[in-house]
């Protein structure tokens, strides 16, 4: 581990020539993939634009009954994952568990990258968001959780912000105050989104204080893997060693552990999630419940919740102890793209059981269906796009996100 | 087989004034119940009905939040889908092909005895308790103060749709016309604010589906109607626990 110097002071033209030079530094494929993911925003922007000119109908699969497609879903992914990387990175340096401390610093901006990621297509999904600066400001709802939602996402984005900035300048003592009110603000945030779901009564599927509880163990969950995969494809970035750094390694293995252990929790979670949808057939619940265990979502479930979400990672991170890490790498990627389908599931079965189900009318009798768009597709890679391309450029310009062990 | 079928055929009614009293209104719950299914929704009978959609329980008559509180009573079976208040409602409140303020549902039960089809004009139920209003993030829903319409600021709105997902009667749309959400406010903005009575589905309907009228004035039609022990009154989905101000009752 290079000692990053705390006591060097640069100049701004040193500091700039440094930037520079590492910017350039990287290889084809370096660029190839800054390039893709620049061309995934490039896309999804013009996707976005179109669609607010054309409106909204004309080019979204989303509807009266079904008002939140994957743009939705894509937004919690998002949102959920940079909770889950803020509170994962929080153990070390708010909580001052010292083996946390290597993955701070990447993790800290990463949860920057995701929520601006998640923020990018909210963008696109909210119909009219430069609405949402000015009335949420001058005509706030407090018992609405969107507003809470919002607003806490928007100081919690201020506070990570300015945590990676005072962590860059190795000022500890205001990053930790950072640290410890954006994790604070993040839980806040996240839990409000969980209640965006789960206070709206009469969608039972959602129904219940069971979403914010789940958001946040899930959002701990999802950071273990995205800590994992981001950390891996770093030391590809920067053309360095994993293997060979020890404290790195010795880091992600807790993080690994703490992953182990929050798979086990959100198996345990869904389990009864599922048994209580089932378990005296309530109304509106277990239809929902019913369409992912042998309905139209079947194989998002089975396939992608259980099997790439849950159950193979946690073998994958279990056999892998902490030394395999093209097989931990692999149970990340796919724990994500399991999570990834958990998040759309839970959004859209939330909405197929029509609300005038139980009255058998013939409009409504059946499950509704939704099928997402080309647009709203190409917008939702173009969070992914945000994202990477993010990370691409962050390793570049900070450095591979150096820790200097000896300033914590 | 034959023999049992001839055995029974021989033996004399039992008549009816030997079933038991528990019997008997076994019998009638199950009725009730029947009909409860049939029409629709939970039936809460009208004496239930008063405690649980009431703004105020017990004391319904004298103290509503609302003067005037705007109800509307629908007589289901009187609908026979003409329509004529859905086309009332487009000219009258201008809403695009794409969307609906108020429909007509239509259930088919092939089993039934008589009658097989009905029809429930449903709308907003623009209730006490709305969810739409506490999720709404700026306020661009609320509820009137002086008469308790679900309106909309339609400069406020940010279109989150939050507000479509709150509510528990598929009551609200988005409209890429006004760049808002768009829903029934009883034809407050066209009608009602301009010196009108009724709203205009209720002013369409040949049959007489739609009553509408303040629910705290006892001469108002739907007074009547909803305030009666002999009658069920019911409402859409209670168990979403929005104390709807539109009640549904049959004859």
């Amino acid at each position: 581990m290079e000692g990053h110097a705390k006591t060097v002071k640069l100049t701004l033209n040193e500091l700039e020539r440094g930037v520079t030079s590492r910017l350039f530094s990287g290889s084809f494929k370096y660029y190839l993939a800054v390039a893709f993911s620049a061309f995934l925003v490039l896309a999804a922007l013009v996707a976005g634009i179109h669609s607010i000119i054309v409106g909204h109908h004309h080019t979204y699969n989303v509807n009266r009954e079904i008002a939140w497609g994957i743009l939705i879903a894509t937004y919690v992914f998002f949102v959920v994952t940079s909770t889950g990387l803020c509170l994962v990175s929080s153990i070390g340096h708010v909580f001052g568990v010292e083996s946390y401390m290597p993955i701070a610093k990447r993790s800290v901006f990463l949860s920057i990258a995701t929520i601006l990621g998640g923020f990018f297509v909210i963008a696109f999904e909210i119909k009219l968001p430069w609405r949402m600066a000015v009335y949420n400001v001058i005509s706030p709802n407090i018992t609405s959780n969107i507003w809470w939602m919002g607003t806490l996402y928007g100081a919690y984005l201020v506070l990570m912000m300015f945590e990676f900035f005072f962590l860059i300048i190795n000022k500890h003592r205001p990053a930790f105050f950072c640290g410890f009110f954006g994790a604070i603000a993040g839980i806040a945030a996240h839990s409000n989104l969980g209640a965006v779901f789960g206070l709206l009564m009469g969608r039972e599927f959602w129904h219940g204080p069971y979403m914010s509880i789940y958001f946040i163990a899930s959002a701990m969950m999802t950071g273990t893997a995205v800590i994992y995969l981001f950390h891996f494809l770093a030391y590809k970035v920067n053309g360095q060693s994993l293997e060979n750094d020890k404290p790195m390694l010795a880091s992600l293995d807790v993080v690994r552990r703490l992953g182990i252990l929050l798979l086990c929790v959100i198996i345990f979670f869904t389990t009864w999630k599922m048994v209580a949808g089932v378990a005296g057939q309530p109304g509106g619940k277990y239809e929902a419940v019913m369409a992912l265990v042998k309905g139209p979502y079947a194989i998002n479930f089975w396939v992608f919740e259980a099997g790439f979400g849950l159950i193979l990672p946690l073998v994958m991170f279990y056999f892998s102890r902490g030394k395999n890490l093209i097989m931990m790498f692999w149970g990340s990627v796919l724990m994500l793209i399991g999570i990834f389908i958990m998040r759309y599931d839970l959004v859209i079965v939330g909405q197929v059981v029509p609300v005038f189900h139980e009255l058998g009318v013939n409009e409504f009798k059946h499950l509704l269906h939704y099928v997402p768009s080309f647009h709203e597709i190409v917008i939702t890679l173009g969070g992914f796009g945000v994202t990477f391309f993010l990370f691409l450029v962050g390793e570049k310009i900070f450095d591979g996100h150096k820790v200097d062990p000896h300033h914590h | 087989m034959r023999d049992k079928i001839k055995q029974i055929r021989s033996r004399d009614n039992e008549g009816i004034e030997n079933i038991s009293v528990e019997e008997r209104r076994h019998f009638l719950k199950m009725g009730l119940a029947v009909t409860g299914v049939f029409c629709g929704g939970t039936i809460i009978s009208a004496v239930s009905a008063v405690n649980k959609v009431y703004a105020s329980a017990g004391e319904y008559a004298a103290k509503y939040p609302y003067k005037p509180h705007y109800s509307m009573v629908i007589h289901v079976d009187r609908c026979v889908d003409c329509e004529l208040c859905m086309q009332a409602c487009v000219k009258t409140n201008h809403v695009p092909d794409y969307g609906y303020r108020t429909t007509i549902l239509e259930r088919d039960v092939p089993d039934a005895v008589g009658q097989k089809r009905e029809f429930i004009p449903v709308l907003c139920n623009q209730c006490n308790l709305p969810q739409c209003t506490r999720v709404c993030p700026t306020r661009a829903t609320y509820k009137n103060k002086e008469n308790g319409i679900v309106m909309m600021d339609i400069s406020k709105c940010i279109g989150c749709l939050t507000c479509q997902m709150g509510c528990p009667y598929n009551a609200r749309y988005f409209s890429e016309e006004i760049h808002a959400v768009d829903k029934c406010d009883f034809c407050y903005k066209s009608r009602l604010s301009k010196g009108e009575k009724i709203s205009a589905c209720a002013e369409a309907c040949p049959a007489g589906v739609r009553i509408f009228g303040d629910l705290s004035d006892p001469s108002s039609p739907v007074y009547n109607r909803v305030h009666q022990l002999e009658k069920a009154v019911w409402v859409m989905r209670p168990e979403a626990g929005t104390r709807p101000n539109i009640y549904y009752t049959k004859g």
